[in-house]
């Protein structure tokens, strides 16, 4: 198939950026999304001209390293896929798409379609994870039984992989989704429970300083998630927190 | 007398790790504030060696290419980690971990690497779960285990197809608590490009900042290279797209020797290749062999139908079919190692039987395990007489249970709906074994310069056993690093902080700016990936799952011309002060056109076959094994460690016999 890409071009953070309009030929519906980008590339490269720099590693949906806003949707139009595993048979033979970068205040653009999620991991630096010492003097695995249920929610909560989509889906710029499912994945844990109280105040805290907007429960967060990370995490944060401001 | 010193302790194989503990040097608290190690890496074994250095004091400093330390490649393994709980009661032990892992690797690995594997591998699940790991629970609340590839108990340890991402993300959290400590300083958006000594000692690196083309210079007491894997040597894997050789290949082109480049993993179950177009390839879990039944058609007109499109696979009758592991290995079955199932696959291939377009493709199929599930759940539910349909869709439910997003994900991929019919599987390179040597200490022979994970040669031997790279990376980085590298840097109390404003750095980093010039400054014919694209051919048709003298020699001058045509006419727009990924990406496949050349070179030297390495002279001729891969322990009972001498054609072979104390060598049956 024959394509119309219009793809947002910027130097680096400081330069103003623009939409560029490409064409590419011969696109197979085998092809990934991101493979078609290769194919623009390549050709770019040929005449001289820089490739379009974007942000991808694994191509196989677990790195988070993807992202893309893709006709105004994160991750592209296929539900429950990162852009490396979106196929271009969820297109047409003379299709126009927008390819733009995750957008949020939180989330400033490197270069290109490539934006700078460190804000991600000083939320998780804030309180994201449990302060056992790692050389390896613990109990024994079997000595703390975990309800089955709890075990896989906490699992369900844990598989986000911090892509930043639903910072880009919603209205607000809001991380709720992401910090609320690491809030989950510990609140469900007995090894949780310890440091419960100042996890959630810490990351909530975090967030809020690295200018991410507040949530209005309009669940576009969840749609977009290539990962099905579900509303109930927020829901699950918001108690968890009310919860340990009473604490003090 | 081999200049080689495994430096492995005395004593009966079961105590040589205590004892070694017992006698090493400590540094104490205080003294540990004033030392400074450098990880690069952030995967399991660097992420997990990262948090514990700095958890007991040490000043670390962490880099990666990717935009975080959670992106690490480790983070897409999926079925599992081994560890010798003896949970199920099946009879595991240590020594019987130790040995599968042995056998599993053809008995080319150290003895004592792996019986400390096997030792510490029950503290890995302990610490996990600590950390908040979620593994898979029973319904009683205790952790479930499954089976793998070469073994005969449920010893594998997981968190459905996730269990990658879960464990990096438990030791990206330990990295986190020590960052907010201050006690890591994370590099991220950050490459080595070249490891810098003093005295003979690593002292340091040279990195590049991605995002504004930076040169850097760091410097520490120690380095750890925890970089992984050379899959991509053959640009189409199942490795990450940035996933490279370099920081090890810059560390053997300073003095690291290079063990084994030739033991290549090519894993069986991954999806086909689809195309030209094609960027890297997908693996579907080994643990679905636990339940997928792995076939061809017995006749190679129904496998010429399937082909054209004539006929469907569902279409085939069980008589009609080849379930060929089953009928090869009847005591393994579809659970045989990964090198013995990837070779069966493409026998059956070469031979005609393939079932896709390319004729590279068999059958993975779960109608069986579908019906036997939905059975079984009818008879838990109390379901009397069950329609085939109710069958049907309990049987789908507990597989979707088990492997929901496997599926879903080859449903993305080929768009093929995998409950309703079989998948398509063929062979695809995944990980290396061979890697930096390393001592018993997991120490280079580069004083100071360590390597930990897929990154070093030292315990899969010539195949590893499924679930068994997540198991090495966290054993090294929690448990073996933190206490090997005391040892050295116990030395170091007294040196101080590590100058950078010396000659040392300004030559390395003199080096490092002159290659970038050159690659920016060639002709410009081609891209990159045409390059990587090109060396990726030759190693797959030349260095591949099955070798042979002719092809190998002729792999070693075609890959000689071809890094010639590369450092000439290669093509890289943009420039180097600044983001530049081209360049990036050259670099990296600069360093890949000199490792595959060793590569080939390695595997022409080795004239037997063991695990991944299967040379077509080296074959049995008769009896039971016959057409099975042969093994000499007599000439080639040892490790190959490479002495970088310029260009790789010139690089100088050390041996290191390999003593087994422990285990008798066999002929690695599994049939």
């Amino acid at each position: 198939m024959n394509l119309t890409l219009k793809i947002w071009r910027q130097q680096d953070a400081t330069a103003t950026g623009k939409i560029v309009d490409y064409r590419v030929t011969g696109i197979e519906g085998d092809m990934s999304f991101l493979e078609m980008l290769d194919v623009l590339n390549e050709q770019l490269i040929h005449k001289g001209e820089e490739p379009v720099v974007f942000d991808h590693d694994c191509r196989e949906g677990i790195c988070g390293m993807c992202s893309l806003q893709i006709n105004g949707e994160p991750h592209g139009p296929d539900r429950g896929v990162t852009t490396c595993q979106l196929h271009m048979r969820k297109f047409k033979d003379g299709d126009t798409i927008y390819i733009e970068p995750f957008r949020a205040k939180a989330f400033p653009v490197v270069k290109d379609l490539m934006v700078d999620r460190s804000a991600f991991d000083r939320i998780q630096h804030a309180g994201g994870y449990v302060s056992v010492n790692t050389s390896g003097n613990t109990i024994d695995a079997n000595a703390i039984p975990i309800n089955k249920d709890d075990a896989d929610d906490a699992f369900a909560a844990a598989t986000c992989i911090g892509c930043g989509a639903c910072v880009a889906a919603c209205k607000n710029a809001s991380a709720m989704l992401f910090t609320s499912a690491k809030v989950s994945q510990y609140a469900l844990l007995p090894q949780g429970q310890v440091e419960a109280t100042d996890r959630v105040l810490a990351m909530v805290n975090q967030m809020d300083e690295e200018g991410f907007g507040n949530c209005t429960n309009t669940g576009a967060c969840e749609i977009e998630c290539p990962k099905g990370i579900s509303l109930e995490n927020i829901a699950r944060m918001n108690r968890e927190y009310l919860k340990a401001s009473a604490k003090g | 007398m081999s200049i080689l010193d495994a430096k492995i302790p005395e004593g009966p194989l079961a105590d040589k790790w205590t004892n070694h503990k017992n006698k090493i040097d400590l540094v104490n608290p205080a003294n540990k504030r004033n030392i400074d190690i450098i990880v690069v890496g952030t995967g399991l074994a660097g992420g997990s060696a990262a948090a514990t250095l700095a958890e007991l004091g040490y000043n670390v400093k962490t880099f990666c290419y990717q935009d975080s330390p959670r992106r690490a490649h480790s983070i897409a393994a999926q079925g599992g980690i081994n560890a010798a709980k003896n949970y199920q009661g099946d009879g595991d032990s240590s020594y019987r971990l130790f040995y599968d892992t042995v056998k599993g690797g053809d008995y080319r690995s150290r003895e004592a690497n792996v019986h400390r594997l096997a030792e510490v591998s029950t503290n890995i699940i302990d610490q996990c779960v600590a950390q908040g790991v979620p593994f898979a629970r029973e319904y009683g609340g205790l952790l479930d285990n499954r089976s793998f590839g070469g073994v005969l108990v449920s010893r594998t340890f997981y968190a459905k197809g996730q269990t990658g991402q879960q464990l990096l993300l438990g030791a990206y959290s330990a990295m986190n608590r020590q960052i907010k400590r201050g006690k890591i300083q994370a590099f991220n958006r950050h490459e080595m490009l070249d490891l810098v000594k003093v005295d003979g000692k690593a002292r340091g690196i040279i990195a590049r900042n991605l995002v504004t083309g930076e040169i850097e210079r760091h410097s520490a007491h120690a380095v750890v290279l925890a970089t992984g894997g050379y899959g991509n040597v053959f640009f189409l894997s199942t490795n990450a797209m940035g996933s490279n050789v370099m920081a090890s290949w810059r560390a053997h082109r300073r003095g690291a020797f290079f063990s084994n480049p030739c033991y290549t993993q090519i894993h069986p179950t991954c999806i086909p290749v689809s195309g030209d177009h094609q960027s890297k390839l997908t693996l579907m879990s080994e643990s679905l062999r636990n339940d997928g039944r792995i076939w061809v058609p017995k006749r190679i007109e129904d496998a010429e139908a399937i082909r054209s499109g004539k006929l469907k696979p569902t279409q085939l009758a069980e008589a009609e079919r080849d379930y060929y592991l089953e009928r090869r290995y009847p005591a393994f079955g579809n659970l045989v190692p990964r090198d013995v199932a990837s070779r069966a696959a493409k026998e059956r291939c070469d031979a005609g039987f393939g079932v896709n377009k390319t004729g590279e493709a068999v059958y993975l199929d779960f109608a069986a395990a579908i019906q036997r599930y939905g059975k079984e759940k009818a008879l838990t539910s109390g379901i009397e007489n069950p329609s085939p349909a109710k069958i049907l869709e309990l049987g789908e439910a507990v597989i979707e249970n088990k492997y929901g997003n496997l599926f879903q994900m080859y449903e993305k991929i080929v768009d093929e709906n995998p409950y309703k019919t079989p998948m398509m599987i063929y062979p695809a390179v995944h990980y290396t074994m061979g890697g930096l040597w390393v001592d018993y200490n997991l120490q280079t022979t580069i004083p100071g310069c360590y390597a930990a994970g897929e990154a070093n040669f030292s315990d899969h031997g010539a195949n590893r056993l499924g679930a068994s790279a997540l198991m090495q990376g966290l054993a090294d980085g929690y448990f073996v690093l933190p206490y090997t590298i005391g040892d050295y840097l116990s030395s170091d109390i007294r040196t101080g902080k590590i100058p950078t404003d010396t000659a040392e750095f300004d030559e390395a980093e003199k080096e490092v700016k002159d290659r970038i010039e050159k690659l920016m400054g060639a002709a410009g014919q081609h891209s990159v990936d045409y390059y990587h694209k090109k060396l990726g051919k030759i190693m797959w048709e030349k260095c591949g799952m099955s070798r042979n003298e002719k092809g190998l020699k002729e792999a070693i001058e075609d890959i000689e011309a071809l890094r010639a045509d590369f450092w000439a006419n290669v093509k890289i727009p943009g420039s180097a002060s600044g983001m530049n990924p081209e360049l990036e990406k050259a670099g990296r496949v600069a360093d890949f056109l000199e490792l595959g050349e060793l590569f080939a070179k390695d595997a022409l030297q080795r004239k037997e076959s063991c695990g991944g390495h299967f040379r077509e002279e080296s074959v049995e001729q008769d009896g039971e094994q016959k057409g099975e891969a042969l093994r000499d322990d007599v000439n080639f009972k040892y490790v190959s460690a490479w002495e970088y001498k310029g260009e790789p054609k010139n690089a100088e072979l050390h041996k290191e016999d390999l003593v087994f104390d422990n285990i008798e060598l066999k002929t690695r049956s599994y049939k």
